[in-house]
């Protein structure tokens, strides 16, 4: 069986909850927003970590969540990218009612498991939103100049609804719609083994990340491709 | 007191059932593990208790199935901030198996390990006198793979990942030993009401 503690772990840093400016605000896709955030004290984050956000009402009610980061650590500032979820008590309100100058707490970052050293060779997977700290993990690379180190595959319905669709489609990373022929000519299709089997060669480090049932699918095709299970480090996405 | 503009929430419904920073998800079970599921193939796993114990063993799923049956009815809690309500797990109380193998005196943690190589910490204190299980049923139907079936720990008065799936051993320790998710920044003990989630906390 596999040994999850026989690989690389690193301690995650983390601290109290501080108060952080939203900078800018756009849509990433018609459901999401991205979130740009200025940290005043801030630690520096691995590509794949999350920061957790907290929301304080009038009378001292709060709620929080966590949230990836989408951002290089060398970005001035902490971008995230926020799916509206229908009933979600902290997403309808980061995606609906968040303006710039806005404040909130921000705790983090948080998580040393799913996390890129920026140097072992990495094949990442990302569903939807999951694409998410994927990205932070390509824009390293391409701010250090070794984007041969990393390949993504973005998994989505149509390039309208995934997010940075159009910054996964450069370079040597993959587009996978299911509804939509792809720029590159892949016909609309779910993710299948075609898509992995030519980025597997080399890869020492796999991430899969997105829904239960996407990572499910996804670490599975991996699995039936030969790749061993102790290399894939995964991240589900809750509903929240 | 840093007030969220124009942030209302939601206020969850049940008054003292709800620790703090915690919502309630409803009928969801959100699945967050961070490693392959794996395909648990029963006629060849065991589940060993081993450590500081008078008595090591293991048992089979046979053997475990004969076991005196307990049931756990009530809440439980992860630390990504969701809990759920009544939720209903049946298996073995894990006093049935402490009292087979007898901890040592000096015995005060356990690392709980999965057959992925999962681990994590709890301290002895937390898994007896009927506030422990090993569990294979959820309402009653077989505990599936992605929920951390066939087998897993359950230890509800703490954050969940504490209840690790894909039970394969229990090592009973003098010194905690910081599992996978502890390693990695999360607290060693987990109490949700004290919301201890993070090293610090």
């Amino acid at each position: 069986m596999t040994e999850l503690s026989s690989l690389r772990t690193v301690d995650a840093p983390h601290g109290g909850w501080q108060r952080v400016v939203v900078r800018e605000v756009s849509r990433a896709t018609p459901g999401t927003v991205v979130l740009r955030v200025e940290v005043e004290h801030r630690v520096a984050h691995m590509p794949g970590q999350r920061v957790v956000v907290r929301l304080t009402a009038a009378d001292g009610y709060q709620a929080s969540r966590s949230y990836s980061i989408a951002s290089a650590p060398g970005d001035d500032l902490i971008e995230l990218c926020v799916e509206r979820v229908d009933d979600g008590e902290v997403s309808t309100h980061l995606v609906d009612v968040v303006q710039p100058g806005d404040e909130v707490e921000l705790r983090g970052p948080v998580g040393g498991w799913f996390v890129w050293d920026g140097r072992t060779p990495a094949l990442a997977i990302g569903g939807g939103t999951g694409v998410v700290p994927l990205v932070s993990m390509l824009r390293h690379a391409r701010a250090l100049g070794i984007e041969d180190r990393i390949c993504l595959v973005g998994a989505g319905r149509t390039l309208e609804t995934l997010p940075y669709a159009g910054e996964i489609a450069q370079g040597c990373s993959v587009l996978a719609l299911s509804q939509q022929v792809s720029p590159t000519g892949r016909p609309a299709a779910r993710l299948g083994r075609d898509d992995l089997l030519p980025h597997l060669v080399g890869r020492e480090v796999f991430f899969v990340c997105g829904s239960a049932r996407f990572a499910e699918a996804a670490s599975q095709l991996l699995v039936d491709l030969g790749v061993a299970p102790a290399r894939i480090r995964i991240e589900r996405f809750g509903t929240t | 007191m840093v007030v969220t503009r124009g942030f209302q929430g939601r206020r969850g419904g049940r008054p003292g059932r709800l620790p703090p920073g915690q919502y309630d998800i409803g009928d969801d079970w959100p699945v967050l593990s961070a490693e392959v599921t794996p395909n648990v193939r029963l006629d060849r796993w065991s589940l060993g208790v081993d450590g500081l114990v008078a008595r090591p063993q293991s048992w089979t799923w046979d053997q475990l199935q004969a076991l005196p049956r307990s049931e756990y009815r009530g809440d439980i809690h992860c630390v990504t901030t969701w809990s759920k309500f009544d939720t209903r797990f049946g298996g073995v109380s894990l006093d049935v198996l402490l009292d087979a193998v007898e901890p040592a005196p000096e015995a005060a943690f356990v690392v709980a390990r999965s057959v992925t190589g999962y681990t994590t910490n709890i301290p002895l204190g937390d898994l007896v006198d009927g506030q422990a299980w090993v569990v294979w049923l959820y309402d009653g139907l077989p505990l599936t793979g992605h929920h951390g079936g066939p087998v897993r720990l359950l230890v509800p008065h703490l954050y969940f990942w504490k209840s690790a799936k894909w039970l394969e051993r229990l090592t009973f320790l003098a010194e905690d030993a910081p599992g996978f998710w502890e390693v990695n920044g999360y607290h060693d003990r987990g109490d949700p009401w004290l919301e201890q989630r993070y090293q610090g906390d």
